[in-house]
């Protein structure tokens, strides 16, 4: 066995019991990022002592008492309360008499603390950045070193933001609590938009990139599995997995074989996973068993939903689709929705309907820079006829994109536009 | 990475309750870690039936089969960073077999996905 290979098989299995570490921890020091450290700590004497002496036969078992014994140390250094010493003394030797029993490692109910970790982790007082950083090192139990490699970013960006967002913790005496009440969803939603944005990052990732990028939706998938099971009572829990799994479902169909992104609708539906449609589809139902169907995750959820369950792209119900982007509108309002509004509109109306909702969003400032509002204005008026208009509006959208794929193909769809213009004036009908 | 676990025996043995116990919980611990997708065992072999094709002829057998030498008892499928760490818990779960199922032989064998998997 080479020296890397030791050490992925070491970090293998602390990342088995790396959950349990960080919350049992957290419980003792009732300090999150503390806990954290420490359970580093335990990480590097594993890699430290294990080549050595060979993997302990109970390894979680090690880990457990080599982490408490830090903390308690910790303690020590920092002469904590005397009776707290002793609660943690008196538990460390009831645990080394249960230690040949593998299954004390198993008696934990970790679902409370985990909560608590995650809650921590991607508290709202934390930039998005250093929340996503944190999530992931923390829950996953991602290194930094793979944690830079999936943002691309240098590690040492990331081991700073990670260092600072602890210290922003310890500092707001953020630490170690956990939220109630109303505070509670406001807290909640903190969480869900963290892991979304994780899964976000690793959709985007580009076939051929490192493996680590797309590894990210994984992630993300696993914290929305974690959060269903341990606040199985929040709707939107269930209404993020739903949108994700059905999201994840197109992962084979979304690009061809040299890389280049296929649109959904022109998408091979029979590589769309159904079996990742089907458990996204009782996450959202679950969601809507809890009352959640109004949730901003449950009706994005429910837009792809409708699609997932078209047999091919003309069967999609568009009336259906419309009617959750007004939902969806009226809960988050975004003018970005409203556009997806007017495509659905228009698909389901006619292309009369859908411009008139994008025309009274062409005065949006939100949206002045957004290639896609001129990009649909100019799909609608070439459905209508309007080739000139139509020409100007792909015109005005390919100065806008900023990807050069995306320019290239709006600048062929201007070119056909003012083709069609002049065609059409000297044989009209020739269509 | 997603990966199958596929527990093989030859010896049929019913699990202790010691031993369920002890599944039950580690299966409820990886089902919050979001690492467990899904996981089921399954009745005797001589309940079951198999459905051949043999020289081009398909032929449907009802159990007990004779021959079957190691019988696959259970499986579970998880989502898992690399092959370490489906190693790093197959050992664990072996390990239970080991303390709560005493006299006990069998084979917890983990295959990878191809292209994802479910």
């Amino acid at each position: 066995m080479t020296a890397a290979d030791a050490h992925r098989a070491i970090l293998a299995v602390w990342r088995i019991e790396q959950p349990r570490l960080i919350t049992s921890l957290a419980r003792l020091l009732r300090d999150v990022p503390l806990a954290e450290d420490l359970t580093q700590e335990t990480l590097l004497a594993a890699l430290e002592r294990w080549p050595s002496t060979g993997v302990p036969e109970k390894p979680g078992a090690w880990l457990m008492a080599t982490a408490k014994h830090r903390a308690l140390d910790h303690l020590r250094r920092g002469r904590m309360l005397e009776r707290k010493h002793q609660l943690i003394a008196w538990d460390m030797e009831e645990e080394q008499q249960d230690m040949s029993d593998l299954d004390c490692s198993l008696d934990d109910d970790i679902g409370d603390e985990l909560l608590r970790l995650i809650f921590t982790a991607c508290h709202p007082r934390l930039s998005r950045e250093a929340r996503t950083a944190l999530a992931l090192r923390m829950i996953c139990g991602l290194t930094t070193e793979e944690i830079a490699r999936a943002f691309l970013q240098p590690e040492a960006t990331i081991s700073q933001r990670i260092v600072r967002a602890k210290r922003t913790l310890s500092e707001s005496g953020l630490a170690y609590e956990t939220p109630r009440g109303e505070e509670l969803s406001e807290r909640l939603s903190s969480v869900l938009e963290v892991v979304y944005l994780i899964f976000n990052e690793g959709y985007t990732a580009a076939l051929g990139q490192d493996w680590l990028r797309p590894q990210l939706c994984n992630e993300a998938l696993r914290m929305g599995r974690v959060l269903t099971s341990i606040a199985s009572h929040e709707p939107e829990a269930h209404g993020l997995l739903a949108l994700m799994e059905l999201n994840a479902s197109r992962a084979a169909a979304r690009t061809d074989a040299a890389g280049e992104p296929i649109l959904m609708l022109d998408q091979n539906r029979a590589l769309w996973d159904q079996i990742q449609i089907r458990r996204g589809m009782q996450a959202l139902g679950r969601a809507r068993e809890l009352g959640g169907a109004g949730g901003s995750y449950a009706l994005q959820a429910a837009i792809i939903a409708c699609h997932a369950e078209a047999g091919t792209a003309g069967d999609t119900d568009w009336p259906r689709i419309a009617g959750f982007y007004a939902e969806l509108g009226a809960v988050v309002r975004s003018p970005i929705v409203e556009l997806n509004r007017a495509v659905a509109v228009g698909m389901a109306e006619g292309p009369e309907a859908g411009l008139a909702i994008v025309d009274r969003l062409v005065r949006e400032p939100a949206l002045k820079t957004y290639h896609l509002l001129p990009s649909v204005r100019g799909d609608f008026l070439y459905r209508l006829g309007r080739y000139e208009e139509a020409g100007a509006a792909f015109e005005a959208a390919a100065a806008l994109a900023g990807n050069q794929r995306e320019h290239a193909l709006l600048k062929r769809r201007a070119a056909e536009a003012a083709d069609t213009a002049s065609s059409s004036v000297r044989a009209p009908g020739a269509f | 990475m997603k990966f199958m676990f596929i527990v093989k025996s030859a010896h049929a043995m019913a699990p202790s309750p010691a031993l369920l116990e002890a599944m039950h919980k580690l299966a409820n611990r990886e089902i919050k870690a979001g690492r467990m997708l899904d996981n089921g065992g399954l009745t005797p072999i001589a309940e079951g039936a198999q459905v051949r094709i043999i020289d081009g002829k398909l032929s449907v057998l009802d159990g007990p089969f004779v021959e079957a030498k190691e019988v696959i008892g259970g499986y579970a499928v998880f989502e898992l960073h690399s092959k370490e760490e489906a190693v790093a818990s197959a050992v664990e779960f072996m390990q239970l077999h080991k303390d709560f199922l005493p006299g006990w032989e069998g084979t917890c064998e983990l295959r990878a996905f191809a292209a994802g998997g479910p």
